[in-house]
């Protein structure tokens, strides 16, 4: 039971709750007319409007009852009763729009005002008001603004584009918006340069027909005015970076090597944005010592992060995870940063440990395994887990050091703490798999806990030793028939055990076999409603009646390698990360796409400098935006340099470059039309908004198709059942 | 980027709700409320519900929200929530539900300023009183325009951090050297981890616009001479600088991080630390040592766990630095197991208490000079359990200060002013080393 206290928070002004609605509002009306002639400074208006907006978000949205009002008070000569108002107006203008075209003259008026902050307070209030004659109002005013003498007025006019385009996408590009946009990179002031760019790149994001290109004299200009630029606007010129496509190893070399620095920024967003972009500069350099010397410079800034917010650690060892498997050498020797203290939290933790797993090597097993130890005996139940499972699959990654990882575990085991011993069975199974014929000598310890277990996953693990050791565990007929005797109990993934443990039995121990395997088989398929046991039922027992040699050698027949390799990001998906280092996406380690429906892709650009990983040269699974099918508007920030030299050559190239993409874009298309047709059969019925899901979905299922020993790892990162 | 930022409180009362962009909905604020206030399964800071993403920090007793609605770059919305705090703690001495509330109206005129369609505009303190005021903050600067633009050249100028009119009678610069030490030993004695975090803060009351120069014993700054030519392949550098180990008196500075006023460019050039600091109190940087870290105490416990019913604890706990240096406010928490009914405990020095809500006897030591060496003895008598559970040892931990030490070696060499007008200015440097995370298991 939960018993409410009333509120007994106090409000400077007034409280909130006090009072019934209709009371407060006409209350609130009668003080903020009060006053007249006497209240010279307005102070009465002043403190009747803080408890307006006190109450905005506080109790719904009674307040917008009291609109009239407070555009009444709009045009009072004070700065701070201005604010007040234009903030109650960005608020409610979108539930009242007739009301709100009441301060539509007065925002254009102070659009004109002598006061740069009053200018600018305008300019920005207009254009976040979701009201179509808003919108139309905004655009001449900020055709001027753009060009005004103060540079905050220029910055907040650079935004106000962005905020018009996602208005109304229609009426910016059929205006001349974006062209001026554009001119404005030109700006002496690095915060508007700065502005423009985040602007322009946030319009890019939206937008499928509007291309972002920056050249190497942009580019090269951009990172000279970085340090004149605030932290947050570093940012924005570094994500900008992100468009310049090098058209020769040199120039991104020398652009990589000017944006190194930042690294030591102590703003994290500058840190990791600064990785994106070397590691992205890193593809189109040719000299693998150059490359190799800057990826040296990754590492520590990335450690650094370590000592900042446990929210920012987590981002920079999510990231750490990706960059680790672009290029291993990166972290290569920090493994001890990564232990994990006492006190980090449990995201923190978990992240940690999979770094751990990753940078363990031969030399430092014997450190990692003493620090796993320590984890196992924390009381966190999922990250003990998490440290038990990290020990098998140590030990199915170092072949040299299985021995010592099995003997860790076995130490585990023998606290007989329940989850402890549940999560060591599986790796154990999985132990058994990757070193057949070594380390059976412990199946004795494995079985004597066989009572702890009450897991499915566990419980298939165990059945699974019973099954592929019968002939070596004595009573394996007792064990078996126990958890036979709850058959009908069990899970789907025990009963799938079961039933291939008891095919196994039978094929090594055939007299004491064969009263259990008919049972089993006709429950299987039977009395079971699940086609996946129903089939493999079917199955056994057709081989089983037909060739019983072969169903030995099949049964228990040689079994492919398994590895333990974990989350192991395919090609395609660590590229586009990369792209992506420091994003959310990064976070989840997914394809963009696949967590955020609406975001536009990044892939590597081709140019003549592009360095091809040599597996991508032969399933070129490459899509390069063509630029033909972007008619509106090419953002070209190479606008504001004066390389009227250059243009000539860009153009060849530019025709060999489309050239190259219409052919990549029709080996893409034919893949998309392969994919496409899997994916009708999947979701026949979704539209064409539902397009993007499915196509990553065939992904999977195409995946699946090629490399079916793979598909379990890659999709669960976990080893494989059988 | 940004498409909101909310506040909540404890109970999940949404106090401050700002939309930046049109698709963060009102109803946005109860999801979060429900998924993740009213959740005790969440355990990360992000949540993605569909095509909207939830990050949090909880700071006092509020939530600080950001909402985002696309792959947004993530270190940027919460290096910018962590800087709402910073600023909400300037304005109203502490950030949380009661300054809120206090405050809704400053809170509201602040995000509209610091964010510009959830773009993270100028957000220095002292830029921002110049123009957004409360009745705690005034500023000098009327309502007028060419007030107005000078406070507009500030926000959008190259020098943000700093006002050109900054005056003082008497000029002077405390610098901070202060290192927080981590260590993680193993129940064997050996060093899993030490390292250290270091900070600097600066203290700077100068006039005009003065030009700093920073100096610090960093390995790679003394050895430029030789080094000149490796400096620019990483590759080698570690290789040299292991050869000139022996010339003692100089730190290896893993990694530094420098506040946006320092000019990173001239640091990674010449590691000279450059730069025009902002009026008062700033962080000036931070750094990373893990090379040859000096650990203030070594600490010895035994723990003996006798049958089921009494744990014996002997710990010993020697201070390893100069008989000239002493410790402050050393706190010792030794972990007892959960089913702990009652203690005794013996010390040598200071006083040691049972603290049965966190588990632990804190043992404490207000005074500890350089080189003794103190011993407590202890005996944990636990209450039987029906069900017994093994008990996790979590690592008995120190916390303590201790001026004129630095873990790390480090040292300030100079600090030097340039300003037009030449005046003379005086500098002052001390160095703390604090326990970081210290740990000991046993």
């Amino acid at each position: 039971m939960f018993l409410m206290t009333p509120p007994t928070v106090h409000y400077a002004h007034g409280s909130p709750f006090s009072r019934s609605k209709q009371g407060k509002v006409a209350e609130l009306r009668q003080e903020l007319n009060s006053g007249g002639k006497k209240d010279k400074n307005h102070s009465a208006k002043k403190i009747a409007l803080k408890k307006i907006v006190a109450n905005m978000t506080m109790s719904n949205n009674d307040m917008v009852a009291l609109f009239p009002d407070v555009i009444g008070c709009m045009n009072l000569p004070s700065l701070e009763i201005k604010k007040m108002c234009f903030l109650f107006l960005v608020n409610y203008s979108r539930a009242k729009p007739e009301t709100a075209m009441k301060a539509l003259p007065i925002l254009v008026d102070d659009m004109e005002d002598s006061n740069p902050l009053v200018r600018a307070l305008a300019l920005r209030t207009i254009s976040y008001i979701h009201v179509r004659e808003f919108v139309e109002a905004t655009f001449q005013p900020v055709k001027r603004l753009m060009g005004d003498m103060d540079p905050y007025v220029r910055k907040t006019a650079a935004f106000c584009v962005a905020k018009l385009y996602e208005h109304d996408k229609k009426l910016v590009e059929t205006s001349d918006l974006i062209d001026r946009l554009n001119n404005m990179l030109k700006d002496e002031n690095p915060t508007v340069v700065s502005s423009v760019l985040a602007s322009l790149v946030d319009i890019w994001g939206r937008s499928e027909s509007i291309s972002l290109s920056i050249d190497y004299t942009s580019a090269s200009k951009l990172v000279s005015i970085l340090p004149d630029c605030s932290e947050w606007g570093q940012s924005y010129i570094l994500e900008a970076m992100m468009s310049y496509v090098p058209q020769d190893s040199a120039e991104a070399l020398l652009l990589a090597e000017r944006i190194a620095p930042r690294l030591s920024h102590s703003n994290s967003a500058v840190v990791l944005t600064s990785i994106r972009v070397i590691l992205y500069l890193m593809n189109y350099i040719a000299d693998e010592r150059h490359v190799s010397s800057l990826a040296k410079k990754l590492s520590p800034p990335l450690v650094t992060l370590l000592s900042k917010p446990p929210e920012v650690q987590y981002l920079a060892l999510r990231n750490a995870i990706l960059i680790l498997q672009k290029r291993p050498e990166v972290l290569r020797n920090d493994i001890r940063v990564f232990f994990c203290n006492y006190n980090d939290p449990i995201y923190v933790k978990v992240t940690k440990l999979e770094l751990i797993f990753m940078l363990t090597t031969k030399e430092n097993i014997s450190v990692v395994l003493a620090e796993l130890r320590e984890y196992a005996t924390e009381i966190d139940v999922h990250f003990v887990r998490k440290a038990v499972r990290a020990i098998g699959k140590l030990a199915i990654k170092i072949e040299s050091a299985a021995r010592q990882c099995i003997d860790t575990l076995l130490d585990l085991v023998n606290a007989k703490i329940p989850y402890i011993v549940q999560e060591a069975t599986v790796v154990i199974r999985n132990i058994f798999r990757k070193y057949p014929n070594q380390y059976e000598s412990i199946i004795g310890n494995v079985i004597q806990n066989i009572d702890e277990l009450d897991e499915p996953e566990a419980k298939a693990a165990i059945i699974w030793i019973i099954g592929q050791y019968a002939d070596r565990i004595e009573n394996s007929d007792g064990l078996l028939q126990d958890y036979l005797a709850t058959f009908h109990d069990e899970t789907v993934e025990v009963q799938l055990a079961l039933l291939t443990a008891t095919v196994k039995f039978f094929i090594q121990r055939p007299t004491k076999g064969q009263q259990l395997v008919p049972q089993v088989l006709k429950w299987c398929t039977e009395e079971t409603d699940d086609p996946d046991l129903r089939d493999r039922g079917y199955m056994y027992w057709r081989l089983l009646s037909t060739d019983p040699a072969a169903a030995k050698q099949v049964v228990m027949g040689q079994k492919p390698p398994i590895s333990a390799e974990s989350e192991k990001l395919d090609s395609r998906t660590l590229e586009e990360l990369c792209l992506n280092v420091g994003t959310l996406a990064t976070v989840y380690l997914k394809p963009v796409q696949q967590v955020f429906r609406s975001a536009r892709t990044r892939r590597l650009q081709y140019s003549p400098a592009l360095q091809r990983p040599k597996e991508e040269a032969v399933n070129a699974a490459w899509q390069f935006p063509d630029p033909a099918s972007s008619p509106t508007a090419a953002l070209n920030a190479g606008a504001f340099a004066n390389n009227s030299a250059q243009s000539a050559q860009p153009a060849d190239m530019n025709a060999a470059v489309s050239a190259a993409d219409s052919y990549f874009n029709s080996v893409g298309t034919q893949q998309m039309a392969a994919l496409d047709l899997g994916g009708r059969e999947d979701d026949g019925g979704a539209g064409g908004g539902g397009a993007l899901q499915t196509q990553y979905v065939v992904n999977q299922n195409q995946q699946l198709v090629y490399q079916p020993q793979l598909a379990g790892g890659a999709a669960t990162g976990e080893l494989l059942l059988l | 980027m940004l498409s909101g930022i909310l506040i909540f409180n404890q109970k999940g009362e949404n106090l401050i709700f700002r939309a930046f962009r049109s698709d963060c909905r009102p109803r946005l604020a109860d999801i979060f409320r429900i998924q993740v206030i009213s959740n005790p399964q969440v355990r990360s800071p992000i949540l993605t519900l569909g095509s909207t993403t939830f990050s949090h920090v909880k700071h006092e007793n509020i939530y600080l929200v950001a909402v985002t609605k696309s792959n947004a770059n993530a270190a940027l919305v919460f290096e910018f929530l962590y800087r709402l705090v910073v600023l909400g703690k300037s304005y109203f001495g502490k950030l949380d539900e009661e300054a809120v509330k206090n405050n809704f109206v400053l809170i509201y005129e602040l995000l509209d300023e610091i964010l510009d369609y959830g773009y993270p505009q100028n957000t220095e303190t002292d830029t921002l009183k110049m123009y957004i005021t409360t009745e705690g903050v005034k500023s000098a600067i009327a309502n007028s325009a060419t007030d107005s633009s000078r406070i507009t050249m500030q926000a959008t100028g190259a020098l943000s951090w700093r006002r050109a009119d900054v005056k003082y009678r008497k000029n002077e610069a405390f610098v901070d050297v202060i290192e927080d030490v981590n260590l993680l030993m193993s129940a064997t004695g050996t060093v899993l981890r030490a390292d250290v975090n270091g900070q600097i803060i600066m203290r700077a009351y100068l006039s005009g616009t003065p030009e700093c120069k920073f100096g610090l014993n960093d390995r790679l700054l003394l050895d430029s001479g030789d080094s000149s030519t490796s400096s620019s392949t990483p590759g080698n550098r570690d290789g040299t600088m292991k050869a000139t180990r022996a010339a003692a008196g100089s730190v290896t500075l893993e990694d530094c991080q420098f506040h946006q006023c320092v000019k990173l460019g001239r640091f990674d050039a010449d590691r000279i630390i450059s730069f025009v600091p902002p009026d008062g109190e700033f962080e000036l940087m931070r750094y990373r040592a893990t090379e040859n870290v000096n650990l203030p105490f070594k600490v010895h416990p035994i723990v003996r766990e006798v049958g089921t019913t009494k744990v014996e604890y002997s710990v010993a706990i020697k201070a390893n630095y100069s008989s000239k240096l002493f410790a402050t406010n050393v706190v010792i928490r030794i972990p007892t197991p959960l089913n702990t009914a009652k203690t005794t405990e013996r010390t040598s020095q200071g006083r040691a208490k049972y603290e049965p809500e966190h588990n632990n006897i804190v043992w404490k030591i207000a005074r500890f000079s350089g080189g003794s060496e103190f011993v407590l003895t202890a005996e944990a008598t636990l209450t039987s359990m029906t069900h017994q559970k093994a008990w996790s040892r979590p690592p008995l931990s120190l916390s303590f200060s201790l001026l004129m030490f630095t873990s790390s070696g480090l040292l300030v060499r100079y600090l030097k002013v340039f300003e037009k007008s030449n005046y003379s200015s005086v500098k002052w440097v001390r160095y703390m080393t604090r326990a970081g995370s210290y740990e000991i298991r046993f």
